[in-house]
């Protein structure tokens, strides 16, 4: 192994492309090469740099609108205004949820044209927004923390509610931190969690929406969301995570606020 | 518009649609670092959706997520062809917060300042990787961002697996004595 190789094999081997055979030369030569051993450490550590680095950008919502309107929308023109006159805005929920002809964004367009004006669906649709300003860079939290006992002395003053912070690492839900977030013109508080890649926003105020006893599960633009009421608070949780992990999710936050009574 | 499409266009639409729009994102990104402009970006992705849809038919796999870099890649180039060697206007150095002097490496701290650092970091790594050149900047972005393989990049690029890693070693170098720059030059006008 000589300089010339290992300066272009030492990516191949911090890029994990490298067979265990030659990933071991690379590493010998860079115990006894100073100058390679260097640019191994550096390229190393600039990787890191880069992949704890927002350097992805995500799609602005009116270019997924825009391309969404542009391809064939599947069965929409039969499906949708058998679904529109339904009298029961729950039924029409049903409908939504099972109705797989039916594309996330059609799904989108109707429920902005089906029910503008009605609260629960602007909120919806606010809290959709806020999730995914969230994700854009640097926007994710104010206090970045995986200890609760951070997050939650946080809000203090900052809002008329303690939104309960709980941690759910051990269960498959990093605790990253929270953040003051502002809904239908009041602040609320967003307790940010993570699954694998996932950023999962749980928004927490007195007063989000229709109160709602049970679990309200929507799909907004491909976003899973879940909106619950409990303790006298309004809970929104807003991911990119599959459906059953989000309700995996909700059931986890819900059991912890209700500790067995033995 | 789309009643009298038949079943098996509605089946091809939904299926492309499942396939391909968990991606955008990536798209996007990547189409957001080759035009350097997200105006743009965002044309080409549209052009790359409807293109991709159109070869549809003929896709194979495996993975829809190179598939679709490869027909961005191509929609970004044709577009370099058509303007010819017109610069396009960047408008990444538009993302930068005011500079301060930042150190690169920043250990995992839990504080508000953290994230502001951590927003700084990455608006400059953005920056830096806008200022590559196209061919080094397209490696990088589809190996660091993207998260594809030597193999995947080599397909999108149209070129030989060796060659993306002697382009990644010379991007990596240059971004690194950019970065070295930049830090020397934000530490060098501070009081």
């Amino acid at each position: 192994m000589n300089c010339t190789e290992c300066e272009i094999l030492l990516h191949a081997l911090i890029d994990g492309e490298l067979d265990a055979g030659h990933a071991r030369e690379i590493e010998a030569h860079a115990v006894t090469c100073a100058g390679c051993g260097e640019k191994l450490q550096a390229f190393r550590a600039m990787r890191q740099a880069m992949a704890g680095a927002s350097l992805k950008e995500k799609a602005p919502a009116n270019l997924r609108m825009r391309i969404d309107a542009a391809l064939p929308a599947p069965s929409a023109q039969i499906v949708a205004p058998r679904k529109f006159f339904q009298p029961s805005r729950r039924s029409f929920f049903g409908g939504f949820a099972v109705g797989t002809a039916l594309s996330a964004a059609v799904a989108a367009s109707l429920v902005l044209t089906v029910l503008r004006g009605d609260q629960e669906a602007t909120i919806a649709d606010e809290v959709l927004s806020a999730h995914i300003r969230s994700l854009q860079a640097g926007h994710l939290m104010d206090v970045e923390t995986s200890d609760q006992h951070t997050v939650k002395p946080w809000f203090n003053g900052k809002l008329d509610v303690a939104p309960p912070v709980i941690d759910l690492t051990a269960e498959g839900f990093t605790l990253l931190g929270g953040r003051l977030d502002y809904i239908d013109g009041e602040p609320v508080a967003s307790v940010v969690y993570q699954r694998r890649k996932h950023i999962i926003n749980l928004f927490v105020a007195q007063r989000l929406g229709a109160a709602h006893a049970t679990v309200n599960d929507r799909t907004i633009q491909g976003y899973n969301v879940r909106h619950w009421s409990e303790q006298g608070l309004d809970f929104w949780a807003v991911s990119d995570l599959a459906g059953d992990e989000l309700d995996e999710f909700v059931q986890k936050i819900s059991a912890a606020l209700h500790p067995n009574p033995s | 518009m789309t009643g009298d499409a038949s079943a098996d266009d509605q089946d091809k639409a939904r299926r492309f649609r499942d396939a391909a729009l968990p991606h955008l994102d990536d798209v996007f990104t990547l189409a957001r670092y080759l035009m350097r402009n997200a105006a743009d970006a965002e044309d080409a992705v549209q052009e790359c959706y409807l293109r991709a849809l159109r070869h549809f038919d003929s896709y194979r796999g495996p993975a829809m997520k190179p598939w679709l870099l490869a027909i961005l890649r191509n929609v970004c180039y044709g577009e370099f062809a058509r303007r010819g060697k017109q610069e396009i206007s960047s408008d990444f150095s538009g993302d930068e917060p005011a500079a301060e002097a930042l150190p690169m490496w920043q250990e995992p701290q839990a504080s508000p300042e953290t994230a502001l650092l951590r927003e700084q970091e990455s608006a400059t790594i953005r920056r830096l990787i806008g200022e590559l050149p196209q061919q080094f900047r397209e490696a990088i972005v589809l190996r660091e961002i993207n998260d594809l393989s030597y193999q995947e990049i080599a397909e999108v690029s149209g070129v030989p697996v060796g060659t993306v890693m002697s382009r990644l070693a010379r991007a990596r170098a240059m971004l690194r004595s950019a970065w070295d720059a930049a830090e020397s030059s934000t530490a060098g006008t501070t009081p």
